[in-house]
Order: C-alpha cells, then structure tokens, then sequence
C-alpha cells in the first residue's frame, strides 16, 4: 500500500489522495503549431523512472502539491512541495 | 500425469544466433507479436520473420490477464473488430490443432441503478445491432443464470437488470501463446528468448533494424507489439504515443467445488468474476490510478476488491486467496487500441491495449499481418490507426473496458 506524505497533514494512505498526473511536456522537436496542439492535448510522457507529479488530498485538507516518486518501484523520492 | 500436461505444447526451438537481417521483426513475444509472426507465416508465406522478447514468451501481460473474451464494447468500430476476434477464437483449436481450452460461458453485465441499467440497455440494443448478439435481462433471469448471486447486494446494491452477452467466453492465455508460437516456430519463423531490444537503427526518420546486447539486427520492417514499456520503445523512433502505464492487479482463490457457469462483471461496483479450469475464482477490477510500471500486488487493492465481490456473492466470504499477481498496462487516453503504421517509416505498432488485449489478440494479430504483407491497412482496424489523434478522431470507449 502507498501511503503518501502530505505537507499538511503528514502521511496518509493512498486512497484519500486523488492522482493528479505529471506536467505535459511537448518536446522542442515539434514545432509546428498544430502538431503541438495534438500533443498537448493527447501524448503521454509516461516516465520510466523518477517523476514530479500533482496530488491533491481530496479526503483531508484539500489542498495540491507537487509529490516525487520512481514509477520503477512506486518508492517516494524525498518529501513533497 | 493429466490431461492438461499430457496436451501441453512441443515447441521446436531453433537452435544458433539470430540472422544480420529479416525481412520482419517484431519486438514482444506476447499475444499479438506472435500471433502476428503466426499469421505472417501461415497465412501471407512470410516466413523471413524474427520474435524478440526481453524475457519469456508471454512473460508479460499474455500471461497475466484474467483470459476473458468477449465482443460488447460501446462503439461499433470496437464491436466490430472484437466480435471478429471473438470468432477467431472460437474456430482457434481447429485452425490450430491446439488444445486452448476455450469454453463459451456468456457475459452478465450486471447493473445497480437506473442510470447504469439504462447504459446496459444500450450497450444489448448497439452490441445486437453491430453483429454481438447480446440482450438485456432482468433480475430472474439472471438469478436463473448465476444461482450464486445476492440479488438484494448486500441491500445496498440491488441488482436492476444486465445485459448479457452470449458470446462471452474464456480460454487459457499461455496456451493461446503457445500454440501461436508452436505454429509459427513450425513454418520457420525465429524466436528469440531472453533477447531484449536496447535500441532501434534508424536512417533519417526509417526505423531499419533493432540493437540488442548481442548486436544490431537489420529489418524491413520493424513492428513493436510490446506491452507496458512501449514508451521507451516508440520514444526511440522519435513516435509520441497517447499511452500512460499502469498497473493492474487480479487475483485467484482456492477451488470452489460447485459450477460458477458464467463471467459476471459489475458494472456499478467495478470489479468481474469468472472460474477457472481448477475451479479457483478468478478476480479482477480497476487498474491502479496512479501511473507506474511496478509489478506487485498490495494488500488495500485485494482488501476493496474482495469487499466489493462479496457484496454481490457472499460465498465467496468462504474462500481464501491462493495467489494475486500483476501486470503494466498501456492504457490509452481514448481507451481503445493503437495499431498501423506511425510517424516513423518502417516501424509499425500494436499498443493500446491496456487491460483488454487478451480478446483482441487474433483479430488484431491477423490484421497486423495482413497489413504488413499488402501494404494496404485491413477495413477492421484502420479506425484504430495512430494517426486519429491528429485527426482528431478519439475512439472513446472508457465504459466498455470493465475498467476505470
């Protein structure tokens, strides 16, 4: 079970946390406007290894932050911010 | 000795190292890359063809899947092409000549609520009218078919109506691997074990052949048929794929002595139930939400699951887990398959398959042949071309994968 640490209220199962993904990044290689667009809106990064991602602590203080995990192992990298 | 060894598979293994170059080589010795090396060969005469797989053939999520089939997805486009896949297997063994044990048990899609009821409706109404004979019943009728089921649902979850499925059937999944790997070992297709793919050769944006620990391997086409780590995969040709990876738990009980003669899925609680040969209780229900190409299972996922399946059957309550597992899906944003051609020449895709790629492992094999030996993409699957995003054409199917 993942539990996840927040900033307010320290650690917490996982299942009071709802998963807000990680920042869209388009690449540089692509620059035409359009092909950008379709990016954004629908391409997947889907990292192999260490992530930044949005968590917001919908069954507590209900509030955002950013957390850091290895999607290798679900094994947290330092607290969040 | 019984009559599931007795019947087991010999697979002729070729012996010696890989050739410098085939005309065909396929990353991913799952379902669909070897069913695609099957076709290739048996079908269109291509033999020249190459499997690689980075461990054993379906040591991923052809061996990990809860070995469901069934035709009643929620676009006609899906319908379709699943209902092709779903005649496939039924004609598999004589095709074959391998013991898959499939057994056609139908599908209960049961519903708790008036809006769910409404969606199972539809989903018999579209599934009968696209060629998925499938029709809605009521609560009688499906206590008639699933003696097992708590109707009242623990009082919480009454049970309104389903839509039932005729077709839906099971079979078991490394014999489906197997026996697509015998066939195409027995026309001359190499498959290589333990062969992981570090790289792709490119020549400008041509995708020409595979690096692996053991050298480079030259191709003229190179398709991908991988499973959860197809990102890495596409990301070396440059190809941007709408996949995010997650995991998704299942797992079995000890025997239960009494026939569960059907599949039963909720479609408000999430999670499906099937019997396997052994009699063991199969159990599935949602990926996990976060994304993550971890292998385990965990405790809070079979604890809400087990809860959920013993509302609607409190025999359950009796049996034990005997044994949970898991594997990475590549779930798609629009929740149905990816298959064709990509932005990189000469490198084709299978991928999307998320946690319903066990169904679609014929029809999508037989297709990627075909469209590898004419060039031309088969009617059946061009609605499932990578380039739909771009033409803004989202096959968006999220209710039917029994999944969230």
């Amino acid at each position: 079970m993942l539990w996840v640490t927040c900033p307010n209220c320290g650690s917490r199962p996982f299942e009071e946390f709802r998963y807000g993904s990680v920042f869209p990044v388009t690449p540089d290689s692509i620059t035409d406007a359009d092909a950008r667009n379709v990016d954004y809106a629908w391409m997947q990064d889907n990292i192999d290894g260490p992530t930044a991602e949005r968590c917001f602590h919908e069954a507590g203080c209900r509030r955002w932050f950013t957390a850091y995990r290895d999607t290798r192992t679900d094994a947290w990298l330092g607290d969040p911010d | 000795m019984n009559e599931f060894v007795e019947t087991l598979l010999d697979l002729p293994w070729q012996v010696g190292d890989p050739k410098p170059a085939y005309d065909v080589i396929i990353i991913g010795g799952g379902g669909h890359g070897l069913a695609t090396a099957y076709y290739l060969a048996t079908r269109h005469g291509i033999t020249n063809v190459c499997v690689l797989d980075s461990k054993y053939i379906g040591s991923g999520n052809s061996g990990r899947n809860t070995t469901i089939i069934r035709a009643n997805y929620g676009i006609p486009e899906s319908v379709a092409f699943y209902q092709r896949s779903l005649q496939m297997y039924e004609d598999f063994e004589d095709e074959t000549g391998c013991w898959i044990m499939h057994q056609t048990k139908g599908q209960v899609w049961m519903a708790h609520s008036t809006g769910t009821a409404r969606t199972e409706q539809t989903r018999a109404l579209m599934n009968t009218a696209c060629g998925a004979p499938s029709d809605y019943i009521e609560p009688d009728e499906i206590k008639r078919l699933v003696p097992q089921v708590d109707l009242t649902g623990g009082g919480r979850y009454p049970v309104v109506g389903a839509s039932y499925h005729h077709g839906g059937a099971t079979a078991r999944h490394d014999r489906v691997v197997w026996a697509y790997a015998q066939g195409a070992l027995r026309a001359g297709v190499h498959i290589f074990q333990n062969t992981p793919v570090t790289g792709l050769l490119r020549d400008g944006d041509r995708v020409t052949g595979v690096q692996t620990a053991n050298g480079t391997i030259s191709a003229g086409v190179v398709m991908s048929a991988v499973g959860g780590n197809v990102s890495t995969v596409s990301g070396w040709a440059d190809v941007r794929l709408p996949i995010r990876t997650h995991t998704l738990q299942a797992f079995v009980t000890n025997a239960y002595a009494h026939e569960f003669p059907a599949i039963v899925s909720s479609n408000d609680l999430v999670f499906y139930v099937s019997q396997t040969a052994r009699g063991q209780m199969l159990i599935g229900a949602e990926y996990d939400r976060q994304a993550s190409y971890q292998q385990g299972t965990s405790f809070a996922y079979l604890q809400a699951c087990s809860a959920k399946s013993v509302i609607m059957f409190p025999f359950l309550s009796k049996l034990r887990i005997l044994r949970s597992w898991a594997g990475i899906c590549d779930i798609s944003t629009d929740f149905s398959p990816i298959m064709g051609h990509t932005t990189a020449p000469g490198f084709l895709i299978s991928t999307g398959w998320g946690t319903w790629g066990f169904k679609g492992i014929p029809a999508g094999g037989s297709s990627m042949a075909e469209l590898i030996a004419t060039g031309e993409t088969p009617d059946l699957i061009k609605p499932f071309a990578h380039d739909r995003f771009a033409r803004e054409v989202a096959m968006a199917d999220p209710s039917s994968a029994g999944t969230r």
